[in-house]
């Protein structure tokens, strides 16, 4: 059973087992328009909560992801690179970003959920 | 004013439609005491004639280089350029056009800039090049700092055959962006040993080919040695010409090619405005400074041109970009690409041979004057005499025998033990004449 | 995150109005192939005699094989150029209204004066006796450039207004070590309506940036400043007038707070036009501050350059002025080209700058001289507030209530209930025969639309340029949706994909292999 947290930067992460997959959300992909390049963090890269870890690129904007818990990077989404627009087709599935070992899951406490970020959209106008 | 076209009723009208009774209403955001009520202390507006005459006053304070016999390059080279050229480059679309960030109505300046980026590329036998950068000193900084950010290290070695300048720029840059480099003594006859100098630290090579002293450099050990250590190399020219006759950075396994590009289409107007040459292998391409023209299609279907992988620039990058850059040297650019195109590849190798075939003859008759060794076994239009008597004072009494006679070294390379070496240069531009001259003068100089 | 939203590739394909031609040509537009594609290998537009035979002194470094670059005959060159030019819009053809780039009217006396031999046809290396021209072009130059501003140096030899910031700050850079702070102060205080230069410049060496906000007004208080400032601060680096068009009131306050917490000034003085001959920026409290001579000193902007960007600096940076600089001794002028026992922070460029655009720069100057520069600023930012007065009641202005400078700033609350976007509209503009004004920037403004005229255009020029606009702007609210995001159909190109250039960079023509 995965449950899925969102940030206020508009990051996902997808808890399944120990592991989360993290990516960015529909909301973002709109706001960004086309994406034309993204590049996750190198395999092994530990990163601790809100430090930069991957980059989506558009047309017309650069965006930071960062990393929404702490973790060890243990995988990249390859197609994802070479189809940046997979971003744009499907956020949340096939255009993932990377997945890290949670090195702490209670952070996942202090994230939003689902409702909670949909409120939360709600408020951005 | 014959550039300003409102006047007083004008004024007036307009004033009214803001609702404010006087201009000075407009300016009232201007601290009190910090404004200029009469006028700045320099003379009133002149006539066109009159702006004429006192800069023409000027101009005729300097000895245009066409008018001696002329033999100085070191860095900026004396073409003949054709009419043609100059004539293109003043038309207004071209002229007093922007940045085309408005693709629709800019795509010839955009396909101008496609057709440089590979003809800059096919020229240094590179995979892509950019729109062009300042000029071929800040080009060879920008790729420092590029192979640093590529690597992920922080220490340049830099030959002791790169232009000085050129060293100093890079050695400024590095200083400031917390890098360091190892910079080579002088190398006077292309015998330094820069494999020697790099180590698993090393983020870059920077050689130049042909290097300041006019040697031509086989570029591919130094590659190999490079490479071994997981540093990148940097191929650095200051005549684009000399591409037409000798092995490209791109042949000779160069990682970057940077250079002048001055010596193709635009004048020496004293040091600039010049334009600096960019290319590079395109795995690198995202890590490239510098604008960037890319083909796609419009809304019906038909090629076109646009300014592209923007995502790497300051305007949206910002305190991530790849650099500051915002301009690239446009106009310049286009007088490059427009001469290259009249040249074409046979144009450009007959080019480069009459260049070398008259730095030959030079070379012979110097030689032959007794004390006047020619020091390069090799070299393309560029080569470096040692005379018998300090080359600073020889230079100045060329000049005054009416001979530009070339570069004294220790102007750019002070204290180095080498006031004795001239860099001589020697373009399509010299006749037999100017040759038989310089020989006469320095003779006599020295006799 | 850029929540602008902008798309990048047409929505649909457009329809064809107009009837096709076997040529793919319309009329007086002319479609033209690439020189790769037109050009042959052997063919030359230059005549050279071949050389006498002589012994080769190439040694092994001769470079064999073909060189891939075609040739054209000059007829053929001149065609193709020709042709590429007249798909350019230019300042020459019409009003070019883009804030923050001051697109004034080049005279063709720049080029007149820069294409006589005694500037065009010197070497930067010739003995500086048989200079002496050249270095006055530079001397004088620098004299009116330090009237202007009012300061007490200027490094000359950066070449570009990037390149300005970046002297600016390395000489601040090199001001705070010299104090022995620059292990400590390594931060620099940047608004976040600055062009993007400012941030890329400062972290380019070494310093992070940090935000001041502007304040509801548009302006950056004196009061944010002091809350941002710290002994971690080595400078700010403020626009002035801002990005939004408007004077920074309280720079005189900025410059004093930031002074005393032992920081400095830098000015990004892109907006110079409009307050030449009204103040001078040394007077406010600037320690240094680039002008960008293709901007207000209408230096030819090329297509996207050259440009030159010197740097005026204040008695606190003076001494930190790189090299080269261009010295009176006697009746002679001299060339410092090197650190002569000074505290220069070190060489930014070969050679000396650009002399070329200087000379343009000059001509500029003189022509216009004190009384004509003073006119030219209030003309500039008259017809700003000309042209602000006159759409404010359709097109909705942020800071609409008070007088603008040379520039006038609107966002796109107006288009709010249309559908439209500021991309909409300024497309439509293209059908009219205008260049857009600069949008999406300053960031801080949804869909910002900067219009500054400059002082080049005629009263009868401003009024058609309102016309369109109010015209346009009425469209747009009206309903009209079509033919804003269909715009442009009547230019020699419609929307272009920049998706996929940027998805599939092609970079450059590469020769298609027989299979």
């Amino acid at each position: 059973m995965s449950q899925i947290r969102y940030t206020k930067e508009h990051e996902y992460v997808r808890v399944e087992g120990g592991e989360g997959v993290v990516g960015i959300t529909e909301y973002a992909q709109q706001q960004l328009g086309d994406v034309v390049f993204a590049e996750a963090p190198p395999i092994g890269k530990a990163l601790k909560r809100g430090d930069p870890a991957a980059v989506v690129e558009s047309v017309k904007a650069a965006s930071d992801v960062f990393a929404p818990v702490a973790g060890e990077v243990v995988a990249v989404n390859s197609e994802v690179e070479s189809t940046p627009g997979l971003i744009n087709e499907d956020a949340l599935g096939r255009g993932w970003l990377f997945r890290i070992k949670l090195a702490d899951p209670a952070e996942l406490g202090a994230l939003m959920d689902e409702s909670a970020y949909a409120d939360y959209l709600k408020t951005l106008g | 004013m014959r550039y300003l076209p409102l006047d007083a009723s004008d004024r007036e009208a307009m004033l009214a439609r803001i609702g404010v009774p006087d201009i000075s209403a407009l300016f009232a955001d201007i601290p009190a005491d910090k404004r200029i009520e009469g006028l700045l202390d320099m003379p009133l507006a002149k006539s066109e004639m009159a702006v004429e005459r006192e800069m023409a006053a000027i101009a005729g304070r300097s000895l245009a280089a066409g008018s001696v016999p002329f033999f100085l390059g070191a860095g900026a080279y004396r073409r003949h350029i054709p009419a043609t050229v100059d004539h293109l480059i003043q038309r207004s679309e071209f002229l007093t056009s922007y940045t085309p960030y408005q693709p629709e109505i800019a795509q010839g300046t955009l396909q101008v800039l496609f057709e440089f980026q590979t003809q800059v590329a096919a020229l240094t036998g590179m995979e892509v090049a950019n729109a062009s950068m300042y000029d071929g000193s800040t080009a060879c900084g920008e790729a420092m700092l590029m192979a640093h950010r590529l690597t992920r290290r922080g220490r340049a070695v830099i030959s002791g055959g790169l232009h000085p300048q050129y060293a100093d720029v890079c050695a400024t840059l590095a200083r400031m962006a917390g890098d360091a480099i190892v910079r080579l003594p002088p190398d006077l006859t292309a015998s330094e040993d820069i494999a020697a100098a790099i180590d698993g630290a090393t983020s870059c090579v920077i050689v130049q080919s042909p290097d300041f002293f006019g040697n031509p450099r086989d570029l591919a050990p130094i590659a190999a040695a490079a490479h071994a250590h997981g540093a990148l190399v940097i191929a650095v020219f200051t005549d684009p010409v000399a591409l037409g006759a000798l092995r490209s950075p791109g042949e000779m396994d160069a990682d970057i090619a940077v250079g002048e590009g001055q010596g193709i289409g635009n004048a020496l107007s004293f040091g600039g405005p010049y334009l600096g040459l960019f290319a590079t292998r395109a795995r690198n391409v995202r890590q490239m400074p510098g604008r960037l023209a890319g083909e796609t299609v419009d809304a019906a279907g038909r090629r076109s041109f646009v300014l592209t992988l923007s995502t790497r620039e300051q305007h949206i990058r910002r305190d991530k970009a790849t650099s500051n850059i915002c301009t690239n040297s446009g106009l310049c650019a286009l007088a490059f690409s427009i001469h290259l195109t009249l040249l074409g590849a046979a144009g450009l190798r007959r080019l480069a041979n009459v260049n070398h075939a008259n730095a030959v003859r030079l070379a012979e008759r110097l030689a032959a004057i007794p004390g006047v060794e020619v020091v390069n076994s090799h070299f393309f239009n560029e080569f470096t005499l040692r005379t018998p008597r300090p080359a600073a004072a020889l230079i100045e009494a060329l000049a005054e025998r009416g001979v530009i006679g070339g570069l004294p070294v220790s102007r750019l390379l002070p204290g180095a033990g080498l006031d004795d070496c001239i860099v001589v240069a020697s373009t399509e531009t010299n006749s037999e004449d100017d040759r038989a001259a310089f020989a006469r003068a320095l003779a006599d100089c020295l006799g | 995150m850029n929540v602008q939203g902008r798309p990048t590739r047409p929505e649909t394909a457009a329809p064809s109005h107009r009837r096709a031609t076997f040529t793919g040509n319309r009329g007086l537009d002319i479609e033209e192939a690439l020189i790769f594609e037109t050009g042959r290998l052997d063919a030359t537009g230059v005549d050279l005699d071949p050389p006498e035979p002589y012994a080769s002194r190439l040694g092994p470094h001769a470079r064999a094989g073909a060189i891939e670059l075609p040739g054209l005959t000059e007829p053929e060159a001149i065609r193709h150029y020709v042709r590429l030019s007249r798909n350019n819009y230019s300042i020459d053809a019409g009003i070019y209204p883009l804030g923050s780039c001051t697109m004034k009217h080049n005279s063709r006396l720049n080029e007149k004066m820069a294409r006589l031999p005694g500037f065009a046809d010197v070497h930067p290396l010739q003995p500086v006796s048989t200079a002496q021209g050249a270095l006055a072009v530079i001397e004088a130059l620098s004299r009116a450039l330090l009237t202007m501003t009012g300061m007490e140096a200027v490094a000359m030899s950066p070449k570009a207004g990037a390149h300005g910031e970046l002297c600016g700050m390395m000489a601040i850079k090199a001001a705070v070590e010299a104090r022995g702070e620059g292990a400590t102060r390594r931060v620099v205080l940047v608004p976040d309506s600055a062009h993007g230069t400012n941030p890329a410049t400062a972290a380019l060496i070494g310093y992070s940036v940090r935000p001041v906000p502007a304040g509801a007004d548009g302006t950056v208080s004196a009061e944010a400043v002091r809350a941002a400032l710290a002994s971690d601060v080595a400078a700010i680096m403020l626009t002035n007038p801002n990005t939004c068009g408007l004077f920074e009131r309280e720079i005189v306050g900025i410059a004093e707070a930031v002074r005393a917490a032992g920081a400095y000034f830098y000015c990004d003085g892109a907006n110079f036009n409009a307050v030449v001959g009204k103040t001078r920026p040394g007077d406010l409290g600037v320690d240094a501050m680039h002008i960008n001579l293709h901007k207000t000193f209408s230096t030819p902007h090329g297509g996207g350059g050259p440009g030159a960007g010197p740097v005026a600096l204040s008695s606190r940076l003076a001494p930190y002025a790189p090299v080269p600089y261009v010295k009176r001794e006697g009746a002679a002028l001299r060339l410092v080209e090197h650190i002569e026992g000074g505290e220069s922070f070190g060489r930014m460029c070969a050679f000396h700058g650009q002399t070329g655009m200087f000379v343009r720069a000059l001509a500029f100057i003189l022509s216009h001289g004190a009384d004509g520069l003073r006119q030219a600023s209030e003309d500039a930012v008259l017809s700003a507030n000309y042209i602000l007065a006159s759409l404010s009641d359709l097109m909705s202005a942020p800071f609409g209530e008070r007088p603008c400078m040379h520039e006038a700033l609107f966002d796109d609350r107006w288009l709010k209930d249309t559908g439209l976007t500021t991309l909409d509209f300024a497309k439509a503009m293209i059908d009219e025969g205008y260049h857009p004004m600069t949008v999406y920037f300053p960031l801080i403004v949804h869909g910002a639309m900067l219009i500054e005229p400059t002082e080049s255009e005629s009263k009868a020029s401003l009024d058609l340029f309102i016309m369109t606009l109010r015209d346009l702007a009425l469209a747009a609210t009206a309903g009209e949706r079509e033919r804003f995001q269909a715009a442009p159909t009547l230019a020699p190109r419609q929307r272009l994909d920049e998706t996929r250039a940027a998805r599939r960079p092609v970079l450059r023509w590469t020769k298609l292999e027989p299979v």
